[in-house]
């Protein structure tokens, strides 16, 4: 009876794959895949209190090391997901229109209760000056649940990092780069402030009166110019103030323009070669740290992309036909071109010299992740290119290159052991995530499907 | 240069080729109708760099230009829309009764199909507005269709920058839902046309106290004194372009009561209405608009689709003209815009018009509205080379375009258009197996979820 017990106590430790066990680890005899420089045929890398110690060919397990033998191992930076909503569960809608700034005036008395932060009631929006649809403040790092069930699916597929966003208003909050382990929330925040997150709201354009404000694409683009250009006033009329105290009118305090301000940089979407042109201008005239996001036709605006120098983040969830759509519905040639076309986008971006990461745009597991990337990869996209665009690019686009994407000492410990390339079907046997090792459940032999399935 | 020509290539629709690169063009035995000066029998035209050099029955033929032979053919100025929403992907900003902020410049679609058969129906510029959905509705943008170029290289250079205002029953409509994610809002002000009126008062005090206020810091600045800026508010900019004569107002309005309120309220404030859009009553108030200065562009037989709509007569157009308005005919349509020199015939059954004056309705006349008129609207040495080939008379139901240029270039060809639909097809053909093949290989193939595995 107590073996049984016991039994079952070990099961359910194995079940949640839970980090055990001593602090260092040295992976031995692997190839390593740094991405920063040359991979390393035959050489080792030590993990000692979530750091990375060494990395080489001729580096030797320290005694106090608990040795992986990585003969047939790949060792790979860990990969991140450049724009996630993972680790926020159901991510909880913010209130759409934040504080305003009533400094433009006639403001009515329902923007100001509005803007004294009262009851949810209905909030008129008279305007850009209400702030509707902007809660630029709000923190992804302040909202992470470390029980998030996509925390582990995507670990246990090889990611040990997401940069993750609210994503509720057009003005939707403050990305955080984060690791994919830990027990509190605090502990798994790299940088808590990495980027605002812009969302154009979906349909729209159409006739009729009425509706919030921004009700159309017009409406968004003149809201997000207004939003900026308030954002600069803001920051000279407190610079103003802040010299002359006395004699002048107080600038009011503005949240949602603190919101903006504090952001490194803007992420906006962009699709088709149309958009990314307009988004382009638009971020140019604003003068944004801009990361474009989307790049369904990026292999037609790659050209406009490089001399633009903006970085984008290639969705991984290309184009299709809707499953559900009309049999009867003939796709225009321009539709069917740019399904057939999107999984180049990767490719033309390498060759126009842009800097770009994959993100993976609510695709639920990291196998259909891999899947994607396959595609790009068949598409022309090198294997360089697509563990680049998953590890050591993201990390530079957030400014945290410094500290992960890539094995070279010093960085953090977040590595991952493939039995062969990740790109032709490995499987992950082992997961660092700040030096803490997890293994993900193997599957079951009943289960395996013969090896062209994965194709 | 290989590499450049290789990028221009590769990104097609924002190629970086000029746009007046192409070779000189001679039209040669055609009927030139120019509008402004006449129609000529076996004439020529010449294009080069650009422009229009060269009209006449004897034209010197520059080096290698391409010859056009226009035997039994028509050559007339490209065809102008005043009032056209195609190539944009959004309308209305239909949330505020002043939405001034908003522009067509931010959403320009230069793939939008329409583009390309507006000009397949000779259209070589259009005044894209915003919708009629507010009393002062966006701003809106002067485009030239140059399909195949991007939003910015559609841009007509120059041409003055319009608002859009609209007057009546779609103004003072009171809301609808919101955007998917975004807060709806209580009924929406005005709910009536003096609302109307009120508001686009009230939007003009607001723009001429801004103003003032940004009088009263740059007075400040030049003395020396401290003080903070106002914040830009990108709601009165224009509003405040408007009171400097640097902004067009073109204004949706259909009755004559609401067509003299806002004559009164453009004279109380100090600006001009540059042009009535629609403007079906006009003809009862035609010595009114005349005296303003407004030009009218209406429709030539379009009515009744709306209460405000049914007192519309079709000698509207002309009418207005007798009375010394300037006329002209828009298509507020996408497939309206292909036939409007069809239009344009209209106004020679209803009220006896001439062809030339038939004709000014949707060439010179839309161009002086638009303030274009030195570049556009017709056949002149030094104008634009925006020219269009009928193979019948231009103002015949039968006629058909079988070339347009702009800015001298060849940019529709009807042979070339039918040549190449069959290529276009194999070609949809195969990318629509293609993807059906690779959803195949995608389909999920029965079985539980491999864990672990990548």
């Amino acid at each position: 009876m107590k073996t049984l017990q016991l039994t079952i106590l070990a099961l359910a430790c194995l079940a949640a794959t839970a980090a055990e066990g001593p602090q260092v680890y040295a992976i031995k005899g692997a190839k390593i895949v740094r991405v920063s420089g040359p991979t390393i045929e035959n050489g080792t890398v030590v993990l000692r209190d979530g750091v990375i110690e060494a990395v080489g060919e001729n580096v030797t397990p320290p005694a106090d090391a608990w040795v992986i033998d990585g003969k047939g191992m790949t060792v790979y930076p860990g990969l991140v997901d450049a724009l996630s909503t993972w680790g926020l569960p159901g991510a909880t809608p913010v209130a759409a229109a934040g504080g305003g700034s009533g400094r433009r005036g006639g403001g009515n008395a329902a923007a100001a209760v509005a803007a004294a932060g009262a009851a949810a009631a209905p909030v008129v929006i008279n305007g850009p000056e209400d702030r509707p649809s902007n809660s630029s403040y709000s923190k992804a790092a302040d909202m992470i649940s470390p029980s998030d069930r996509m925390i582990d699916t995507a670990r246990d597929g090889g990611f040990t990092t997401a940069v993750t966003f609210p994503m509720t208003n057009l003005f939707a909050g403050q990305g955080a780069v984060i690791d994919l382990a830990g027990d509190r929330a605090g502990a798994m925040v790299i940088n808590p402030s990495v980027g605002q997150y812009i969302k154009f709201p979906s349909g729209g354009g159409g006739g009729g009166g009425g509706g919030g404000y921004p009700g159309s694409l017009m409406g968004v683009i003149a809201y997000i110019r207004q939003i900026y250009l308030d954002a600069d006033h803001y920051k000279v009329a407190e610079n103003i103030y802040k010299q002359h105290p006395d004699g002048l009118p107080r600038p009011a305090y503005d949240k949602t323009l603190e919101g903006v301000i504090e952001s490194p940089r803007t992420l906006i979407p962009a699709n088709r070669l149309v958009e990314i042109d307009r988004i382009i201008h638009l971020s140019k005239e604003l003068k944004l740290n801009a990361v474009i996001y989307g790049g369904e036709e990026g292999w037609r605006g790659a050209d406009l992309l490089a001399k633009a120098k903006y970085p984008v983040l290639v969705s991984l969830k290309w184009p299709a036909r809707p499953a559900d759509s009309n049999p009867a519905d003939v796709d225009t040639l321009r539709v069917l071109e740019m399904r057939d076309k999107a999984p180049t986008t990767p490719a033309a971006l390498a060759k126009a010299g842009v800097k770009f990461a994959f993100y993976s745009d609510g695709i639920a597991t990291p196998r259909e992740i891999m899947r994607a990337v396959k595609r790009a990869i068949d598409d022309g996209l090198s294997p360089a290119d697509a563990i680049r665009a998953m590890t050591l690019t993201p990390a530079e686009i957030y400014g945290v290159d410094k500290t992960i994407g890539s094995i070279d000492k010093g960085k953090i410990g977040n590595i991952i052991v493939a039995d062969g390339d990740i790109f032709a079907g490995a499987k992950v046997k082992y997961v660092f995530v700040d030096g803490m090792k997890y293994e993900p459940p193997q599957e079951t032999p009943a289960m395996r499907r013969g090896p062209d399935s994965t194709k | 240069m290989k590499t450049q020509l290789l990028s221009i290539a590769a990104a097609g629709l924002l190629s970086l080729t000029s746009v007046w690169a192409a070779a000189p063009v001679v039209i040669q035995n055609a009927t030139i109708m120019t509008v402004t000066n006449g129609t000529i029998n076996n004439g020529s035209v010449v294009l080069q760099d650009g422009k229009i050099v060269a009209v006449g029955t004897k034209v010197n033929i520059p080096a290698g230009a391409t010859i056009v032979d226009g035997t039994g053919k028509y050559v007339i100025p490209g065809i102008i829309d005043c009032h056209s929403h195609i190539a944009t992907e959004a309308v209305n900003e239909g949330s505020l009764s002043v939405s001034s902020m908003v522009g067509i410049t931010d959403t320009i679609n230069p793939e939008d199909i329409a583009i390309y058969r507006a000009m397949a129906g000779g259209v070589t510029t259009a005044n894209i507005l915003h919708g009629s959905a507010n009393s002062i509705g966006g701003k809106t943008v002067v485009l030239k269709m140059r399909w195949d170029h991007s939003a910015d290289q559609m841009l007509f250079e120059g041409a003055t920058p319009g608002i859009k205002f609209a007057l009546g029953e779609n103004p003072k409509r009171r809301g609808a839902a919101a955007m998917p994610g975004l807060t709806a809002t209580p009924p929406r002000y005005p709910a009536t046309r003096m609302g109307v009126e009120d508001v686009i008062r009230e939007a003009f005090t607001g723009a001429k106290a801004y103003k003032a206020s940004w009088d009263e810091y740059n007075a400040k600045a030049a003395k020396g004194i401290v003080a903070i800026p106002p914040a830009r508010d990108l709601k009165y900019e224009p509003l405040v372009e408007v009171l400097e004569g640097k902004r067009f107002v073109h204004s949706h309005c259909y009755r004559q009561d609401e067509i003299l309120m806002l004559l009164r309220v453009a004279d109380d404030y100090g600006f001009k209405v540059r042009t009535l859009q629609h403007v079906l009553e006009g003809y009862k108030v035609a010595k009114e608009i005349a005296a303003h200065g407004a030009g009218a562009s209406t429709f030539s037989d379009w009515w009744a689709y709306k209460v405000e709509a049914y007192d519309a007569i079709p000698y509207n157009a002309t009418l207005m003209m007798r009375k010394g308005v300037l006329v002209s005919l828009n298509s507020d349509d996408a497939e309206l815009m292909r036939h409007l020199n069809e239009e344009a015939a209209k106004t020679m059954k209803y009220g006896g018009a001439t062809e030339t004056e038939a004709l000014s309705m949707v060439t010179i006349n839309p161009a002086k509205q638009l303030g274009i008129d030195k570049r556009v609207g017709s056949i002149e040495v030094g104008k634009d080379g925006d020219v269009v080939i009928y193979d019948q008379h231009p103002l015949s139901t039968f006629t058909k375009v079988e070339k347009v240029y702009i800015d001298g270039q060849l940019y529709f060809d009807r042979s070339k258009d039918l040549a190449d639909r069959p290529t276009k097809e194999a070609e949809k053909k195969a990318l629509i197996t293609k993807a059906a093949e690779e959803q195949k290989k995608n389909a999920p193939q029965g079985g539980g979820r491999r864990g672990g595995g990548l």
